[in-house]
């Protein structure tokens, strides 16, 4: 069997995007299938994070495999200056897969060149994050019943937020409609654009929340930050734009949820939360069944 | 005799003359053929006059004949480059630079948090062809365009 990785979104087609969200839902049915046993996994985040390694060595256990690897580098051969060849090429014969985050952009595509075994990114810098993608496509199939013709509100960071980018490009497959509200300095880079266009796609752009929010099925919401302006002004002048409130939401369609990839600080404020129509906190939980679906996927247990 | 008709850097009997290349790109494409170490000899003209470009730089390789994938490298530099084979004084074929599809080391990637910036990693691009020719990181997935690309030392 020739080896599969995930380094990019752009790694799956759609019919593979589709086999994930198929097996997350199976995966969700029924989470304990210990299809890994006997089987090691490494889990290697060269850059801390929480959250998305407690996700990914949560779908490893229920799996049944056995996890080795680090949470940070302290105390590793990494922080002696090993190469990262070296310690990808060292580990890589210690176990079946691993999973590796990264701050240098590339350097998964990079240890998948250099390792027998499949790599998964779990996040490499500003660059990708593929298993939050489909983490969210399984949100919103969940939640909407179809992953086709879905009408998304993009809110926020849309220059520099790599989830929003990956989305963009996963729902390009599905003949998605998008409404991409930020600031002017933050606004969807072109090439994104362009890329819609050429594949005749429609999408809108918007400085304000407004009205628009009526018409979606999913709104994206992401955080504004203080560092991403050159102006400080200009940040003070239009962070209060790109707040979510319960207020906005009265006359919003009946299917509609809200997804955030998390952690949020202030973008969405706390009276949404009770709201039905909140979803960015059960869309954590779809974080496990969808790495769950990944890992299999990867090493062959699931078709 | 006018200034034209002289010859402006001597000829060569067998080999390679690479022609129309602008006076200020001279250097680069030293580099980006490895001329530096070049066993045979090696001729360079710069500043020279040229109807067509101004001022133009012409390089002379002795007994040795490029290969189209070699000499396409010099396409990401100058485009317009003239790459001529010599047999016994007369040019024997004339060819066009033509911008390859991809490109393995030479360009460095222009992303500061790329891995090929910090570790022993070669670059590698998917050239994209617009107007500024752009580069595509296989890595960080990054583009860099030819208006600010830097070449590895
Ligand atoms: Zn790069």
């Amino acid at each position: 069997m020739e080896k599969k990785n995930l380094i990019s979104i752009t790694d799956f087609s759609k019919e593979e995007i589709i086999r994930i969200t198929e097996l997350a839902a199976d995966f969700e049915q029924n989470p304990h299938q210990k299809l890994l046993e006997g089987k090691v996994i490494a889990s290697l985040f060269f850059e801390p994070s929480t959250r998305t390694r407690l996700s990914f060595e949560s779908a490893m256990n229920r799996l049944g495999a056995r996890v080795i690897g680090f949470s940070d580098t302290t105390n590793t051969s990494v922080s002696k200056g090993e190469t990262l060849h070296d310690t990808i090429l060292t580990i890589s014969n210690y176990c079946d897969m691993i999973v590796m985050r990264h701050s240098l952009e590339g350097a998964p595509r990079y240890a998948s060149e250099v390792s027998k075994i499949p790599i998964v990114n779990a996040g490499d810098g500003a660059n990708q994050h593929p298993s939050q993608t489909l983490l969210d496509l399984y949100s919103i199939k969940k939640t909407q019943g179809t992953l086709d013709g879905i009408k998304i509100m993009m809110i926020g960071d849309l220059k520099y937020g790599r989830t929003v980018h990956s989305l963009l490009e996963a729902l390009s497959h599905f003949n998605a409609e998008f409404i991409f509200v930020s600031p002017e300095e933050l606004s969807m880079p072109m090439e994104y654009k362009n890329g819609l266009t050429d594949k005749g796609l429609k999408f809108t752009e918007k400085r304000e929340i407004g009205e628009e929010i009526n018409s979606a099925d999913i709104v994206y919401m992401t955080r504004v930050q203080r560092e991403r302006f050159t102006d400080h002004m200009e940040y003070e002048r239009v962070k209060n734009a790109y707040v979510l409130r319960n207020s906005m939401l009265a006359n919003t369609k009946e299917n509609m949820r809200i997804l955030h990839p998390l952690p949020r600080v202030n973008e969405i404020d706390p009276d949404v939360d009770s709201n039905p129509k909140a979803y960015y906190f059960e869309q954590t939980e779809n974080g496990v069944y969808t790495r769950m679906a990944i890992i299999s996927y990867l090493l062959g247990v699931k078709k | 005799m006018s200034k034209d008709k002289k010859v402006q850097v001597t000829a060569i009997e067998n080999g390679t003359v690479i022609d129309h290349i602008p006076a200020d790109s001279l250097f680069k494409i030293v580099r980006i053929l490895r001329l530096e170490s070049e066993i045979n000899k090696v001729t360079f003209g710069t500043n020279l006059e040229s109807k067509v470009m101004g001022k133009k730089a012409i390089i002379k390789i002795n007994d040795r004949y490029c290969e189209q994938e070699e000499v396409n490298r010099i396409a990401i530099i100058a485009p317009m480059s003239i790459v001529n084979t010599i047999k016994n004084f007369d040019v024997v074929e004339k060819r066009k630079v033509v911008i390859p599809d991809s490109i393995e080391g030479f360009v460095k990637c222009g992303n500061p948090k790329c891995i090929t910036n910090n570790e022993p990693v070669k670059t590698s691009f998917s050239i994209i062809k617009s107007e500024d020719i752009t580069f595509k990181c296989r890595y960080c997935e990054k583009n860099t365009y030819q208006s600010e690309m830097i070449l590895i030392k």
